[in-house]
């Protein structure tokens, strides 16, 4: 099962660090990670994306409270929170297929950022699924390079770790 | 006002009525040593031989005292010498301040000369690392360390200072703050943000519940675990036993948590458990184990420990519930804390018939005559002849089990042994620094001729100092508890643990200049101690015991806890 686990630390070097080898330490690995300052400059937001049982999670989640430079842990859960991942995509483009690129862009939400006479490069920030089914749809044009962040997520509503 | 960086570092120690370090000098860490030569009147400074002697000696003085214990080594091999030390530490929750000086700023990530990134190395086998590249941080840094040491479930924590940090021309704002005020400083309210270094309120409702249970429950079992020695919790505990009135086992780093000659304890548990304790865990309908984490070698089957009890967890540490086995109950505070208020609210039981059925099974502490010189004979002689309150360090193997199945501990910080990391090599360090926290004490370090000679160029430090520790080898000539392993399990194929080789230890200690002792039957051995007991230097008493001495009971990993491989007293 996929989990999405929220955690804000000190903005420092070598925290990653720590955060990603109580991972390691038992042998799980991370399906995806994002990290970024949050509005507090001394404090950084890093969005783990594990694919693990409840007792796991629960486990990495008091061990990481246990760490000097974390600040709050959260486990989000997934009908309540919001999350987005950014994909840069570059495609191979004649003067036939263009236009079909084009219209499958607009209607996925996705963003022309580099054009070529034989190269399409786009963005696209969405939810994982989203994103996924866009590269799919973007496949048989021919991908020539793709780059893909961790998801990042914010819990819904007013609610915040 | 302005201080030198160095003076800084002193004036923290002193902080935190730090008087004795361990360590042991070098090129990166020079300018600590040399502040340290204008503090030597303030701060007694141990020379071990090897830096993993002095990471010992700075982990048994801090069980011994239960202060947090210091330790100085420089960079690169001064710093992965350690590294054994600090995860004995770790493992065991011993509070512990690691201090490495690393190369300059200039040079760092450059594989300089003694360089190695300790603070990268040290990260899993410590609560927190420091590395501080500017002097501005000293005060804080060493506030904070000193303080995550000592908090919950204490801990090591290791301090990595930059050679240039150091340097005479660094200054810092210092002023000094005693600990008991540096608590509501700047930078430990700024640890507390993320991080209550206060112990965990207990909730009441939890406790409330737990009592309710242990009205509903007929038989009744208590696991003093380590967390009880950690706490100092041995009177709470104590009476919180006597109140239930229900058998309790001691676990390997329970040991002092509870007295060993107690009527209500019904020995060890686990791998190498008592028939009583053992068969406790799994007759019993409550288990209560108080800061024990259920570890491997004590829930040697996760799934079928204790089937038929509901399984109750009070441990400080969160993340300690459920990790190993699934419990029905916890509750989350310090053992002194909980205990305290559970006891207010427990009535007197009784538990004649339950009693009845587990604590005959108790083996009795009497050595049996079995016309050969035994390691029971060796502890029953200790037991008797030296004073009550004797601390005794162990080194990891059968000589570890037969001390804590043979001797009693009374208080917490007699028994200094390695029960989680099982380092080879922990106990003569760990005299040495009890020795030195408790100079009114007696210490016998208890070893085997394999631990004992990964470790023994500690003698030189025992001699140096005028420590009168009593060293007693149980010497069969093989690394036993692997033997023992390879005798049941290994269709007696003992791979590689012949020790059928020098040194003498007689002489080795004599070159030492101690007291070297040797000794073949029980009559011997008495004399021997007698004399070492009142001798004012070290003596190291050579045991010579049979190669195929075995530690029983004994169950095989995973297996069920009364699966017993070897009975009670049972011959290979």
């Amino acid at each position: 099962m996929k989990q999405t686990i929220s955690v804000l630390v000190e903005n420092q070097a070598g925290v990653l660090n720590k955060i990603t080898s109580l991972f390691s330490k038992r042998a799980f690995n991370i399906d995806s990670l994002a990290v970024g300052v949050t509005d507090d400059p001394t404090l950084s937001r890093i969005t783990i994306i594990v694919d693990s049982g409840n007792s796991v999670v629960e486990q990495v989640e008091k061990q990481l409270n246990k760490l000097v430079d974390v600040v709050k842990v959260r486990t989000l859960s997934e009908h309540a929170m919001i999350g987005r991942e950014l994909l840069l995509i570059k495609v191979s483009a004649t003067t036939s297929t263009r236009p079909d690129i084009m219209t499958m862009c607009q209607i996925c939400g996705a963003k022309v950022v580099d054009i070529t006479p034989s190269t399409v490069t786009m963005e696209i920030a969405n939810t994982p699924e989203i994103v996924t089914s866009f590269e799919e749809m973007m496949r048989p044009y021919g991908i020539m390079e793709t780059a893909r962040t961790g998801m990042i997520a914010l819990q819904k509503g007013a609610n915040k770790i | 006002m302005k201080v030198t960086a160095t003076k800084a570092i002193m004036e923290c120690l002193l902080e935190q009525d730090v008087d004795t370090v361990f360590g042991y000098p070098g090129g990166t860490i020079l300018n600590v040593y040399d502040e340290l030569y204008r503090y030597k009147d303030k701060i007694n400074h141990i020379l071990t031989a090897h830096e993993q002697g002095a990471a010992h000696a700075a982990d048994g003085y801090a069980r011994a005292t239960g202060k947090v214990g210091v330790c100085f080594a420089t960079s690169g091999p001064g710093a992965t010498n350690l590294t054994t030390g600090i995860a004995t530490a770790y493992l065991d929750s011993s509070p512990v301040v690691f201090i490495t000086c690393n190369v300059g700023e200039t040079l760092l990530g450059k594989d300089a000369f003694q360089e190695v990134d300790i603070t990268g190395i040290a990260m899993p086998i410590t609560k927190a690392t420091f590395l501080v590249r500017e002097a501005s941080q000293i005060p804080d840094v060493m506030r904070q360390a000193f303080a995550i040491a000592a908090c919950g479930r204490p801990g090591p924590v290791l301090i990595d200072f930059l050679k240039n940090v150091t340097n005479p021309d660094q200054l810092v704002d210092y002023e000094f703050i005693p600990y008991k005020e540096n608590r509501s400083c700047e930078a430990i309210k700024k640890l507390n943000f993320s991080h209550d270094l206060s112990s965990p309120e207990v909730n009441q409702e939890d406790v409330d519940k737990l009592v309710e249970m242990i009205s509903e429950s007929e038989r009744p079992f208590i696991v003093c675990g380590g967390g009880v020695v950690r706490g100092r919790a041995h009177k709470e505990f104590r009476e919180f036993a006597e109140k239930l009135d229900a058998p309790v086992a001691i676990t390997v780093m329970g040991g002092g948590g509870f007295p060993g000659d107690h009527e209500l304890t019904s020995g060890m548990i686990g791998m190498h458990g008592s028939t009583a304790s053992n068969t406790a865990c799994s007759k019993c309908d409550l288990l209560i184990a108080v800061g024990c984490r259920f570890s491997d070698r004590v829930a040697l089957n996760p799934n079928t420990f204790a089937a038929q009890a509901k399984i109750v967890q009070i441990d400080i540490d969160r993340a300690e519930i459920d990790k190993n086995v699934l419990t029905d109950h916890h509750i989350i505070g310090s053992a002194k804390k909980v205990l305290e208020m559970l006891d207010a609210k427990l009535p007197q039981y009784h538990h004649p018939e339950w009693k009845k059925e587990i604590l005959p099974l108790r083996e009795p502490s009497e050595a049996p005559d079995l016309g050969r010189f035994t390691p029971q004979q060796i502890m029953e002689t200790i037991r008797v002849n030296a004073p009550k309150d004797t601390i005794v360090a162990t080194d990891v193997g059968q000589h570890q089990m037969w001390a804590i199945k043979y001797l009693h501990f009374e208080y917490p910080g007699q028994l200094l042994t390695s029960g989680g990391f099982g380092t080879m090599g922990f106990g003569l360090g760990a005299a040495i620094g009890a020795s030195l926290g408790c100079p009114d004490k007696r210490v016998i370090h208890i070893t085997g001729d394999g631990c004992f000679r990964m470790n023994c160029n500690e003698l030189a430090t025992v001699e140096h100092y005028g420590l009168p520790i009593i060293t007693v080898i149980f010497n069969n000539g093989t690394l036993g508890m692997v033997r023992q392993w390879q005798n049941l399990i290994y269709g007696k194929r003992f791979s590689e643990t012949t020790l059928d080789r020098g040194p003498d230890f007689v002489k080795l200690a004599e070159a030492y200049g101690l007291n070297g002792r040797r000794v073949n039957n029980v009559e011997d051995m008495k004399n021997v101690l007698e004399e070492a007991l009142k001798a004012d230097k070290a003596t190291v008493i050579d045991c010579r015991l049979d190669i195929n001495e075995l530690v029983s009971p004994m169950v095989a990993a995973g297996h069920d806890i009364t699966d017993f491989l070897l009975n009670e007293g049972g011959r290979a």
